[in-house]
């Protein structure tokens, strides 16, 4: 039987694969921006783990915002991101370097 | 969803409206020749809705089934924001225009982000909170790199983006731990369920998440990384702006959330906002030494005066968060200035941030250095300057609040903060001589510096009603 702990456990290790994502990665930028996706994803089923178990729709609509609000930020950080390749022409995170810091 | 629930957030909604004009209209009329007089059309409503807001008649009201407050407490906040906004705005329209940054979209953007700020000041409910933050963050995350041909900029932008929203995810994982355990979004169930004394350790984990989450755009330490960054590689108006009206909004929202959803466990959140009161202003003082970049070094005073402005929510009473919001206000007035100022440094018409371009400034601008000499004295803490009165203000709530030790490191990170507004006296009265810096001020800049001094100096006298203001909004919040 799958209880509220197994969802709560699977949205934990989401969470923390996105935060690990985001510091131990030195590749990529588009990697960090999965990481976020993946955070935002963990509090996704947290909520609808929780409005499930507590037979509130209230959880499910905070998760349709979520959704829409991550769209948006995908969107500016990768409009953010073009417009550091135009000047830098790489993304590398270890090159986001030109201030020290 | 009633005629009464729009009537209540018509500011709001009449302010969208206004972005998304502004924003048709900016790209009908030929981009951005119509810029300046969007910019100032923009000031001249953020004072008409700031008057509005902040004199009107006061409020008290919900909307949306209790997601929305329109109390005191957020009158005041979002009047400050709505002026402060203004202010910045106000002297940053010369500065764009001559580094050919004058783009309609800033007074948009910035329009956009002073909505968002104006709903999570007045969020009753963990959505309406999370809707208004990101509003205000990714509209920030935009500004921060507007300048797109410089690598600094867009890096700011970059690092802002990437850390901003790490915290927005930090807090929403927290926020779904807290409507899992109070099994509620809005604030007021949560508090019935927070039995007085005793948090459930879920709701204690969503809780720091929440606050962690929050801590990061105050820029407070540890999460304070990205501040000197951002600070330095957007453009000067910009970091102005971040300096000012996002940082009353986020500390306003964490005095609501604290007070609206875990009033009832005073004990389990001080000790947090203690820790990291302690830490910003120890590290924003120590950090600042070294800087001999201007802009960095408002980054490391906004990190200390951040810290400073949280002691007032140790004594968790209504005194305490009075005054934490007169010391936003005074923050504001002072950054203002000095950012003024700041915007108007230059050398053969290039922008400088050094602080070794003021040496000798007195003896050429001798205006213009008493007035700094004010500002800076104030960011310092030296009396009778107003920005004595607000460290006085807060070091004796959390005097009273039982946070004795908590007020002594306060005075030491002062102490040693003073050292670099100090220098910066020191350079301009009796530095070396060396270039001139040339410092073309056009009309805003000079009047926005000078009033922020004069209010500096004479605000002492009586704090210019703030203080009855600040006490209102405060009973709002604390019951």
């Amino acid at each position: 039987m799958i209880g509220i702990e197994h969802y709560l456990a699977v949205g934990a290790i989401l969470f923390v694969i996105g935060i690990f994502g985001i510091f131990v990665n030195r590749k990529n930028v588009i990697i960090i921006l999965m990481s976020i996706e993946l955070m935002l994803l963990a509090a996704n089923i947290n909520l609808v783990a929780f409005s499930a178990l507590s037979g509130d729709l209230v959880g499910q609509v905070f998760t349709m915002l979520v959704l829409t609000v991550a769209a948006a930020e995908s969107a500016i950080g990768l409009a953010i991101l073009v417009v550091f390749f135009r000047n830098r022409a790489t993304i590398a995170v270890e090159d986001v370097n030109v201030m020290k810091g | 969803m009633t005629s009464a629930d729009f009537s209540t957030i018509v500011p709001e909604f009449l302010l969208a409206l206004f972005a998304m004009g502004s924003l048709v209209f900016g790209v009908l009329a030929g981009q951005d020749k119509v810029a300046r007089t969007l910019t100032w059309v923009t000031v001249g409503v953020y004072v008409v809705f700031g008057v509005w807001i902040g004199f009107g008649v006061p409020g008290g009201e919900t909307a949306f089934g209790g997601m929305f407050i329109d109390d005191a407490f957020a009158r005041f906040v979002k009047a400050l924001a709505l002026f402060s906004a203004a202010g910045v705005l106000a002297i940053s329209v010369d500065y764009m225009e001559r580094r050919g940054l004058l783009r309609f979209e800033f007074p948009v953007l910035v329009t956009l982000c002073v909505i968002g700020m104006m709903m999570m000041v007045s969020a009753g409910d963990l959505m309406a909170l999370y809707m208004g933050l990101e509003l205000m963050s990714l509209a920030l995350y935009v500004v921060a790199a507007l300048r797109r041909d410089s690598s600094k900029s867009s890096e700011a932008g970059l690092k802002y983006f990437v850390l901003g929203s790490l915290a927005s995810g930090i807090l929403l994982y927290g926020a779904s731990l807290v409507y899992g355990f109070a099994g509620s979004t809005r604030f007021e169930d949560i508090i019935t369920v927070v039995v007085s004394g005793h948090l459930p350790v879920g709701l204690l984990f969503g809780m720091i998440f929440m606050l962690a989450g929050l801590a990061f755009k105050i820029s407070a330490v540890p999460f304070h990384m990205w501040t000197p960054d951002v600070y330095e590689g957007s453009p000067t108006p910009v970091t102005a702006f971040f300096a000012t009206a996002p940082k009353v909004a986020a500390m306003a929202l964490i005095a609501r959330l604290m007070f609206g959803a875990f009033g009832q466990v005073t004990a389990d959140w001080t000790q947090v906002i203690a820790v990291i009161a302690i830490l910003s202003m120890l590290v924003g003082a120590i950090g600042g030494i070294a800087q001999r970049n201007i802009k960095r070094l408002m980054a490391y005073s906004s990190i200390t005066h951040m810290g400073f402005a949280m002691l007032g929510l140790l004594a968790a009473d209504a005194n305490g968060v009075q005054a934490t919001l007169e010391y936003m206000s005074i923050y504001v007035v002072m950054n203002i200035g000095v950012f003024a100022f700041i915007l108007s440094m230059e050398r053969d018409g290039q922008p400088v941030t050094d602080i070794a371009t003021m040496n000798m400034f007195a003896r050429h601008q001798p205006l213009k250095s008493v007035a700094l000499l004010v500002l800076f004295f104030s960011l310092a803490g030296v009396p009778p300057m107003l920005g004595f009165f607000a460290k006085f203000v807060v070091l004796k709530s959390a005097i009273e609040g039982g946070y004795a030790w908590a007020a002594v490191m306060g005075v030491i990170a002062s102490v040693i903060a003073a050292f670099y507004y100090l220098r910066i006296v020191y350079y301009m009265y009796f530095g070396k001589e060396g270039d001139l810096l040339d410092t073309r001020m056009p009309m805003a800049q000079w009047a926005l510096m000078m009033g922020s001094a004069a209010v500096v100096l004479l605000g002492a006298f009586d704090l210019m009603g703030l203080d009855t203001g600040a006490q209102m909004a405060a009973a709002a919040l604390v019951h």
